[in-house]
């Protein structure tokens, strides 16, 4: 079970991508397909008063502009919006139900076209005037005495404002981090092709095609059968596709309206309309003994919302993971503001709360004069203290080890502004990352043919992440095949079920529901084998049989071994077909996460404030590694991800017109080339014989999460200049 | 994007030409930065006049020893010319900091001159802005204006002009040669710009139905004691907060010759004669350079956002004149501030 698991195997879908070979949502063809451009509001709050398509109608080419007033019907009541994913409080939107508008960039009228640049045109021909009745707010800072207190599952325990108030040493301060949005390289798209009697296939970019697919059928009063919905190769999404987006709706409308196939594709600004990392305020406070042991643990995270749904991660609970205290309490609020509503963003929660967390936790080791990894270990927690239960598995002291070592930490002079390189100072930070080692129920179907080739099918997408590959390993060494042997079919609604591919949660769920399904592949086999005359496998019982080298073999006795293909002929099978449904068995015995220690080394020069990030050492125990080349690969663009959130994103906000005003990526800043120099990842081994079969515990978030606050704990150290305001750009260092 | 004709100008007369006869037209070279503002629907011209095909493409040496570049050099080909790199490396140096590869392979001389401000409202026709719109009001004198102008600013505009090209060019006295309705003429390339007074929609000082054709630069390159230095918010591929290019003749350790222009501070390149000027004759310290930076930007006014930029331009002009002074210009490639 290794001739591929746990090796730098290449993307089985790499050349694809490379060549262009690979089809996008929209890419696809289809006759006589129309094309829709999206109207968008210009103000976040208040009615349509009057739109008038008069005069976009009248263009040669247009076919329709459809509008909350002028489209077919779409339900009513709020339950057949929520999607899989969709926040549970509140009344998800509804693209062009009805006049109000309760966001700028809301979409207002779809106008549909023959082709693109005509539907372009004739969108400025829509002439729309509103109504603002009430005043409309977008600040989260200047909403902030107006938060309303979320439910938390985290309990307080003992009395962490008491023991916080009475700390020997005590660190308390609020981090404000900006809203940012995941700008995928691929715009979003959907092309719907009419295939006649009211049934749609749905090319959709998402990360949950049967999400979607029962999203529509919900929406549009549909039967299964009448949608089905692909995405076969998504251009990143980054949690952004995890709840179906308003332009499927959309092109679906327009192909119900007009009976043909509509393309619906969103530009670059419009997808500033979507959902994005909300602006938060992480306050807190830290509570130590004089010799470095924390007493209190207070977090209160402070995030935006829309007006009209709920949407909220845990921030605030992380400590509970890593740092033992007697006292804790962790609240989240949300403040209501007039802006669409958030969503998942890689490592939601996380990645703004532990920053915060991490950021304290080196004001605190300041405060005390304590070596920032050593006051880690001093109040490392082998137990997850809100459950008060041990971990599958946790080499996170193996992770502060292992990268501390690589990075050189020991050299390192504990004083801010002490090291120095020419005319640039030095700073040299670091700080814990931790996320979730989700799993869900995932479906998969196996059809091995005689002339030794499987096919592997599941309707989880692969968002960039690595699915295909991991699948085709995991069948390759189930199965005893070469991994070419081996074809992978994903996000088709049509195909055995998945949930969306979100939560770091697909590798290990698809994993072993390929696990399972090859096994009673190999129980089918092995009946066979024995039946053959003069088998050299009679006698042998079904669990000492392998598959290996595309033959069926006695288990440590490759001599003993008949080819699969001889084993299907004899029985006369031209193919086996096997689908499972791999269910995790309950275990509310452990705690379930993985972990890692970011160091950062970052060099900024004195007089200008110039930052430049120039080594960054990420040690990861995530339990096996699947695919050292795509999993090295996840970690490192988690860690760009971690700079560009350190030094570069934010969505900024003109709070007087409630309008993003760098809705672009010319001025929202992401890292490029140059920003980026030394990435030095490290899987610390961890063998986990709790958490699942293979010990698998997922790679898509972890790689984010610490790399912002060890920067900002880098940069401290490298200027004597705390920023708890991020992005930390030069203006501020200079202030 | 609102539809519109296409023209393709047959040679520089045409240009004109067509421009006179078709009042909404622009010209389009490169379309990196035109083809962006109409699909924000910023800019609506009725006409394009294609000039991409016109043979404005050399560089040729002038009598006098300077160069004549035609207005439609492609940035990277201008940047890459062995005389531009030889005996004008500031310039070379101030394209190459300027956007991307990519982007220096289409744009054009001329169209990087007359590219237009990066102001976030300027590039939304949902907010109020008297560039685009005149009359409407400036959004960004009491909103978002980190990336403003601190110098020559008025109360109808506070935008600055986003060129890196421009600020090096502006430094080395270069002349804009001008075709018109009325025949050729030369300007000053410090005078082609205009600052915002009540007119912010009038960018230059190019008149309607006029094309340039190129770019003159005189003999002196200060090839050796020159530096670029672009301070922005990533380490690449950004518009500037403040840039500095500095070009210095030496005679030993004392100042010969001396300019300084800045980029990300006004409406148009910065330079200050007064400033130049005394720095003659003196020796290059950080002193001497500390009253030019001084000398630059009096009257510098912050907004509420950008008044970081009068430290950080006065740091920077330091910097980069000391660059220049050793001759250690900034490298453009590695971005470790010499
Ligand atoms: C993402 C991005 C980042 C960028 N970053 C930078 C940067 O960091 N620094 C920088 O300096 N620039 C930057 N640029 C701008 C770039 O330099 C300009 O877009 C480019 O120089 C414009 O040249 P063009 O030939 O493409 O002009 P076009 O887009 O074709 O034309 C621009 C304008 O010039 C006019 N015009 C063109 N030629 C002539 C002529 N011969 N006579 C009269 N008028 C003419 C046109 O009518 C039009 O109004 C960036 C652009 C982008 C899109
Ligand atoms: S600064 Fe100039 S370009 Fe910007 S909004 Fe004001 S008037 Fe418009």
């Amino acid at each position: 079970m290794n001739a591929y698991v746990g090796t730098p195997t290449s993307r089985v879908d790499g050349r694809a991508k490379v060549t262009g070979a690979a089809k996008y949502a929209g890419e696809f063809a289809a006759d006589g397909l129309l094309h829709g451009f999206v109207v968008v509001a210009t103000i976040p709050r208040g009615r349509i008063a009057r739109l008038d398509a008069s005069e976009a109608l009248k263009v040669k080419g247009v076919l329709d502009v459809l509008t909350h007033a002028h489209r077919p019907p779409l339900a009513d009541k709020d339950e057949a919006w929520k999607d899989e994913v969709a926040p549970e409080e509140g009344s998800p939107f509804r693209p062009l139900y009805d006049d109000s508008i309760k966001f700028n960039g809301q979409p207002i009228a779809l106008v549909v076209a023959e082709d693109w640049e005509t539907a372009k045109f004739a969108a400025t021909l829509v002439h729309v005037e509103y109504r603002e009745e009430q005043a409309f707010a977008t600040d989260l800072e200047a909403g902030r005495s107006k938060a309303i207190e979320v439910k938390q599952p985290l309990k307080p325990r003992g009395d962490a404002a008491k023991a916080l108030a009475g700390a020997a040493v005590r660190h308390e301060a609020d981090y404000v981090l900006p809203t940012e949005h995941h700008n995928p390289m691929e715009l979003y798209a959907s092309t719907v092709v009419w295939d006649g009697n009211g049934r749609l296939t749905v090319y959709d970019k998402t990360q949950g095609v049967q999400n979607v697919q029962k999203f529509l059928c919900s929406v549009f009063d549909k039967k299964v059968n009448d949608i089905r919905v692909l995405s076969p190769y998504v251009g990143g999404a980054f949690g952004s596709g995890l709840r179906p987006q308003y332009q499927v709706v959309l092109a679906t409308l327009a192909a119900l309206a007009l009976k043909r196939s509509v393309r619906v594709v969103l530009t670059r600004q419009q997808m500033y309309g979507l959902g994005h990392r909300p602006a938060t305020i992480e306050r807190v406070g830290l509570g130590a003994k004089p010799e470095g042991t924390l007493n209190a643990v207070v977090h209160e995270a402070t995030a935006v919302t829309s007006r009209y749904e709920d949407f909220a991660r845990n921030d605030t609970g992380w400590a509970e993971q890593l740092y033992k205290s007697a006292n804790s309490r962790y609240s989240h609020k949300l403040v209501r503001l007039d802006v669409s509503t958030p969503c998942d963003m890689r490592a939601p929660g996380a990645a703004s709360g532990v920053c915060a967390l991490e950021c304290a936790m080196d004001e605190l080791a300041v405060a005390l004069k304590l070596d920032p990894i050593e006051l880690r270990l001093k109040c490392y927690s082998d137990r997850d203290q809100s459950e008060d239960l041990p971990y599958t598995s946790k080499q996170l002291r193996e992770c502060y080890a292992r990268g501390a070592e690589a990075f050189g930490w020991s050299s390192r002079n504990p004083t801010p502004r002490a090291m120095r390189d020419g005319k640039e100072l030095v700073g040299w930070g670091m700080a814990t990352g931790v996320w979730e080692a989700l799993q869900m129920p995932v479906a998969v179907r196996i059809v091995l043919t005689a002339n030794g080739h499987a096919e592997v099918s599941c309707a989880a997408s692969d968002i960039g992440t690595g699915t295909y590959t991991i699948v085709a390993q995991v069948a390759a060494d189930t199965l005893g095949l070469p991994i070419e042997n081996i074809s992978v079919k994903l996000a088709d609604s049509t195909l055995p079920q998945a949930p969306v591919e979100g939560g770091s949660w697909m590798a290990a769920s698809s994993a072993h529901a390929v696990l399972g399904a090859a096994e009673d592949i190999r129980q089918d086999l092995a009946r066979l084998a024995r039946a053959m005359p003069s088998s050299p496998l009679a006698g042998v019982g079904a669990a000492d049989v392998i598959l290996v080298d595309g033959t069926i073999a006695k288990n440590g006795d490759k001599t003993r071994a008949i080819s699969i293909a001889d084993a299907m002929r004899h029985g006369k099978l031209e193919r086996i077909e096997k689908q499972k449904l791999n269910h995790f068995a309950e275990d509310k015995s452990h705690a379930r996460n993985t972990h890692s220690a970011v160091f950062a080394e970052v060099k900024v020069d004195e007089q200008l404030g110039v930052i430049r990030v120039t080594r960054i050492v990420s040690a990861v125990a995530a339990g096996r590694i699947l695919n050292t080349k795509t999993g090295r690969s996840q970690i490192m663009g988690g860690v760009v991800w971690g700079i560009g959130m350190a030094l570069h994103e934010e969505t900024m906000i003109d709070h007087r017109f409630g309008r993003i005003m760098n809705a672009n990526i010319a001025e929202y800043h992401i890292p490029v080339n140059a920003d980026i120099r030394d990435i030095d990842v490290i899987f610390v081994e961890e063998r986990d014989d709790h958490i699942n079969r293979l010990g698998v515990k997922g790679l898509g978030e972890i790689g984010i999460v610490g790399v912002p606050a060890a920067i900002a704990n880098a940069v401290y150290h490298a200027t004597g200049k705390r920023i708890r305001r991020f992005p930390i750009t030069l203006d501020k260092l200079l202030a | 994007m609102i539809n519109f004709q296409y023209s393709r100008a047959s040679d520089v007369a045409d240009a004109i030409l067509l421009l006179t006869a078709h009042p909404g037209a622009k010209l389009i070279a490169g379309g990196t930065n035109l083809i962006d503002l109409m699909k924000e629907n910023v800019e609506e011209p009725s006409r394009l006049i294609d000039i991409s095909r016109l043979p404005l493409r050399n560089i040729e040496e002038t009598l006098d020893g300077g160069l004549r570049i035609g207005a439609l050099v492609p940035n990277s080909d201008l940047a890459y010319d062995p005389l531009i790199e030889q005996r004008y490396p500031l310039l070379a140096s101030a394209i190459l900091a300027g956007a991307s590869a990519q982007l220096r392979n289409m744009a054009s001389v001329g169209g990087n001159l007359m590219q237009r401000t990066r102001c976030a409202y300027f590039y939304d026709t949902a907010t109020p802005c008297n560039k685009r719109t005149p009359g409407s009001g400036c959004s960004a004198i009491d909103g978002l204006n980190r990336n403003h102008a601190i110098l020559g600013t008025s109360t109808s505009c506070i935008a600055t002009n986003p060129s890196d090209m421009s600020v090096a060019l502006a430094a080395l006295g270069a002349l804009v040669h001008i075709a018109g309705p009325s025949g050729e003429r030369t300007m000053a390339l410090i005078d082609f710009h205009r600052l915002p007074d009540d007119t912010p929609h009038v960018d230059t000082n190019l008149e309607v139905g006029e094309i340039i054709t190129a770019i003159e630069l005189p003999p002196r390159g200060f090839a050796r004691n020159y530096s670029y230095l672009k301070i922005r918010d990533r380490l690449s591929y950004a518009f500037a907060l403040v840039s500095v290019a500095a070009a210095l003749e030496l005679d030993g350790n004392a100042i010969r010759e001396a300019r300084v222009a800045l980029g990300g501070v006004a409406h148009k390149p910065w330079r200050s004669l007064e400033a130049e000027t005394a720095l003659r004759g003196q020796a290059a310290t950080t002193e001497h350079f500390s009253r030019t930076a001084d000398l630059l930007l009096q009257g510098a006014k912050a907004q509420a956002h950008n008044g970081f930029k009068i430290e950080l331009a006065r740091r920077a002009i330091v910097r980069t004149l000391m660059q220049a002074a050793n001759a250690t210009p900034q490298s453009q490639a590695h971005k470790k501030i010499a």
